[in-house]
């Protein structure tokens, strides 16, 4: 089985934020970048999919930065086989980054390609969806169970209140949740070993697209809330406040 | 400007969701009075609710009927979005589980762009301009859609259904669903062993963190989370890590965003990932040991002490005020 997973570098989750003076784009100075958290979940699924298989190949593609090399070799150091990066300053718009990925994977020969659910940079949580519809294969997205046999897949997928179970044939695309698995850290030997592994680099130019970042803010500050009390003695008080101030009662 | 605008509802066993009433008031909000609000249900048969569509702000409601749509079916109902797509100027869904994976099918079919989990609309020069949280929350960004039509998915709760109106009326019009072919099946939707309210969705989030010690200890939320009616019980991640709570309850990034009227934190620290997930709640109150926690930062009302005095009694008096009514 060959298997595609795409990856996006994008910054630590708990790293600040700081806006740039574009007023639309954040500063990326002293910024740590990380592989894309849901994203990993694609790469722990290739990799078990690949172990229980015995044979085929799996490759890692994002579309990024020079500096989301790094990025894919910590999917090599995780027992990733080679990577490949799209290179380009990406764009706000998901089908431009999907019609690019697209382009490459479909030539790929892919059975599987895995995405992260979304990417908790830009949030859009689009580009999977899209590039199965641009390839024409079925898609199932937010999976957190899978089985596959005989080239069938049943997923499931959470929904509000209750659990999806969804079925398509291979090839297709999958967009990977929490839950689905749990990642494994980059070995010593890994690491070692994805120095090694192919890395290759293709520019890559998006299109214009349909989107325009207009700017970018800081979110409204929460006025400092009050202590109203300590202990249980509190609670007929904040009961009050949230009748009669708050009216979120 | 007046703008034809198409929403693209939801419903579950046979009947409209809540937050296909939101989407009919985010959609009037960008047609304007003078522009017009179609609204799109899918279902094997109409589903109830699609009646009081028009009392809540739709001019038409469009029905597509299909053996095959009793569930949500990905093919079948893209290219039923796809088919209409060319004939509006903006198409809004919403951004849950099934809305976030409708809109990127129903954007590349279409060729034009998506902005996914939106929370506030306006128009500039004529071009829809969506407000959106990145970074999960720790920005807005801002973004003009230039593509026809433009397409949004909005998030459950960020706008608020329109005022019941009588006297607006509309037939519900059957539209028919153009030919798809299904490759993805919903076979079934099983749901967990007690109906649990989504945390996005509900009116008011009960939160536990670590402060709870022990997984059973949920049990005070959930008792405070039934006292309140309309309640879900979020967690924190260290919770969910620690594998007290499922994933699908987990609040902040890499867990869900949510925007409940009233939002209570118990026993959690509040982790700037955390904020990030909850910070747009109108109430938030905090029950904490440590004064210092960041959680007090953010809440509105906090209350410092032991949660587990706390927490009983706020049901109890909860109880009370909601048997005054």
């Amino acid at each position: 089985m060959k298997i595609a997973v795409c990856l996006k570098r994008v910054p630590d989750t708990v790293a600040k934020i700081t806006i740039g003076p574009d007023r639309r784009t954040i500063d990326e100075a002293g910024l740590k970048f990380v592989p894309n958290p849901y994203d990993e979940f694609a790469v722990e699924e290739a990799l078990a999919l690949k172990e229980k298989a015995g044979t085929g190949e799996t490759v890692v593609h994002a579309l990024g930065p020079d500096a989301a090399q790094e990025t894919l070799r910590t999917a090599l150091a995780m027992g990733i086989d080679r990577a490949v990066l799209l290179q380009s300053a990406g764009s706000p718009d998901g089908l431009e980054v999907a019609r690019a990925l697209a382009a490459e994977l479909g030539a790929g020969g892919y059975d599987l390609i895995l995405f992260g659910k979304l990417a908790v940079d830009d949030a859009n949580q689009q580009v999977g969806p899209m590039v199965a519809e641009l390839l024409g294969l079925p898609c199932v997205s937010a999976v957190v169970h899978l089985t596959m046999a005989d080239g069938a897949v049943e997923a499931e997928r959470e929904i509000e209140g209750g659990i999806e179970v969804v079925t398509c044939r291979l090839p297709a695309v999958l967009t990977c949740d929490k839950g689905l698995n749990n990642p494994r850290l980059p070995s010593l030997k890994g690491i070692m070993a994805a120095k090694k592994k192919p890395l290759e680099v293709k520019a890559v130019s998006l299109g214009a697209g349909s989107i325009e970042v207009l700017g970018l803010e800081y979110p409204a500050e929460r006025q400092a809330g009050r202590i109203v009390g300590e202990g249980a003695d509190a609670v007929p008080e904040l009961v009050r406040l949230l009748r009669i101030e708050a009216k979120a009662l | 400007m007046a703008l034809k605008v198409l929403a693209v509802l939801e419903a579950r066993d046979g009947a409209v969701r809540k937050v296909s009433y939101e989407l009919v008031a985010a959609a009037r909000e960008l047609a304007g009075a003078a522009g017009s609000v179609d609204a799109l249900v899918f279902g094997a048969q109409t589903p109830a609710g699609a009646e009081d569509l028009a009392a809540l702000g739709a001019d038409r409601v469009l029905s597509a009927g299909h053996p095959d749509f009793a569930r949500y079916n990905p093919d079948g109902f893209a290219a039923t979005v796809a088919s209409l797509g060319a004939g509006y100027a903006a198409i809004v869904f919403a951004a849950t589980a099934t809305g976030k994976d409708l809109a990127p099918r129903a954007a590349a079919r279409l060729g034009v762009g998506l902005a996914s989990d939106v929370v506030g609309l306006a128009l500039q020069d004529g071009a829809v301009v969506a407000t959106r949280p990145v970074y999960a929350g720790r920005a807005i960004q801002k973004v003009k859609l230039r593509g026809t039509p433009a397409l949004v998915s909005v998030r459950p709760n960020a706008f608020q259904p329109a005022a019941r109106d009588d006297a607006r009326t509309a037939a519900v019009e059957a539209l028919a669903v153009p030919a798809f072919e299904a490759r993805i099946r919903v076979q079934a939707v099983k749901a967990p062993e007690k109906a649990a309210l989504d945390v996005t969705e509900a009116s008011i989030v009960v939160s536990g963190g670590r402060g709870l010690k022990d997984p059973a200890n949920f049990k005070l939320l959930e008792e405070l989370a039934e006292a309140l009616g309309n309640t879900a019980v979020g967690a924190s991640r260290a919770v969910v890590d620690a594998g007290w709570r499922d994933h699908a309850a987990q609040v902040g990034q890499t867990g869900k965003t949510v925007s409940p009227g009233l939002y209570i934190a118990v026993g959690i620290s509040g982790a700037i990932q955390h904020l990030a997930g909850m910070r747009t709640a109108k109430t938030i109150v905090a029950i904490n040991r440590d004064k210092d926690a960041p959680i007090f930062k953010v809440a509105d009302y906090g209350i410092v002490g032991d949660l587990f005095e706390v927490v009983p009694r706020l049901t109890e008096e909860i109880r009370k005020v909601r048997s005054e009514r």
